[in-house]
């Protein structure tokens, strides 16, 4: 018995700090792991081929900062790329979302190979026919008797 | 058989077409989200006197320019002699964000330069250019009466672009005003 309490306090006791860490929300870890992650899908506006996370220029730093502002008031990831969003459009995402003007720049890669493939199985099918065959001497005489046959016939 | 070769050349043509007409588009220039957009609303400093608040309620009243600037900035400079004409003739109020920069740095430019504004918001971490979407400076947008964005200009105001671009902006913003009451 008294193991058994042993035990149980012992679990009490390794079990209390996990439960404060959840309790106080801003991880200071979890944050910028998150800061991180959502920065490397916003696209920095001024320099057009880096993400926030990556470029160094003034205002992106700046988004960067707004980005953990917003995480550290409990935004979720998209909450906080759907922020960005509403006010540089879909510009501000690496990645762009699938919708109608964005439809032929993630299918166009599908319809190209497509297209090859389609193109290629055609010039396949069509090989055969084009194709040079030898004939032996003795068949080259059959075809002449042959066609000067029907040549006389008709 | 002939087609089926030219095929590829069709597709690639195709293409070149596409590509070419992406090449004619300007990648900086960002298409605005903002417009017709009420003004957000923000609480930052006077860049001349810091114990003075300005927020999204001075912008409202009458048309207003609100320029994004920085003694950083060199294109504002090419912008500036226009900005100075119109607040010389009292066109339109120009309040400017001055953005990102030394408080001092900026009194100095605009000792330099010449000071065309009715008010100056010092924006020194992006906190309202980020809310209203600006890429870089300089930027204009201009607000009707009610505080609503109507337009942006990226890039200087040249005085081709003031006559040309933003004159008739204001017009068709006044001239909606005077027929609407």
């Amino acid at each position: 018995m008294r193991r058994l309490v042993f035990a149980f306090v012992a679990l009490l006791l390794c079990t209390a700090p996990i439960a404060a860490q959840d309790v106080t929300a801003p991880n200071e870890a979890e944050i910028d792991g998150r800061t991180e992650t959502i920065s490397k899908t916003l696209r920095c506006v001024v320099c057009q081929n880096q993400s926030i996370y990556d470029s160094n220029a003034p205002l992106a730093e700046d988004m960067r900062k707004l980005v953990k502002k917003r995480v550290e008031a409990g935004d979720s990831d998209d909450q906080v790329r759907e922020y960005l969003r509403d006010r540089y459009g879909d510009y501000v995402l690496m990645s762009p979302p699938l919708q109608t003007n964005t439809i032929l720049l993630w299918a166009g890669p599908a319809i190209l190979i497509l297209l090859g493939g389609f193109w290629f199985l055609l010039r396949l099918r069509g090989q055969p026919a084009a194709q040079k065959v030898d004939l032996t001497d003795e068949e080259r005489a059959r075809i002449a008797t042959a066609l000067n046959d029907k040549g006389g016939s008709t | 058989m002939t087609w089926s070769r030219l095929a590829p050349v069709g597709v690639f043509f195709v293409l070149i077409v596409f590509l070419a007409i992406g090449l004619t588009r300007d990648p900086s220039v960002i298409p605005t989200e903002m417009i017709d957009r009420e003004m957000p609303s923000f609480e930052l400093t006077e860049l001349r006197d810091e114990s003075v608040l300005l927020s999204n309620q001075d912008l409202v009243g009458q048309v207003t320019l609100v320029n994004v600037f920085g003694s950083w900035c060199v294109a504002c400079l090419q912008e500036h002699p226009t900005l100075m004409d119109l607040s010389r003739d009292g066109t339109v109020k120009i309040v400017g964000v001055n953005w990102r920069d030394d408080r001092q740095d900026a009194l100095d430019w605009l000792t330099k330069h010449g000071d065309p504004y009715d008010a100056i918001v010092f924006d020194a971490e992006s906190d309202l250019v980020i809310e209203i979407g600006v890429t870089g400076a300089p930027e204009t947008f201009v607000l009707d009466a009610s505080g609503r964005i109507r337009f942006k200009q990226i890039g200087p105001i040249t005085p081709d672009v003031w006559r040309k671009v933003i004159r008739p902006v204001i017009d068709a913003i006044e001239q909606e005003a005077t027929s609407a009451s």
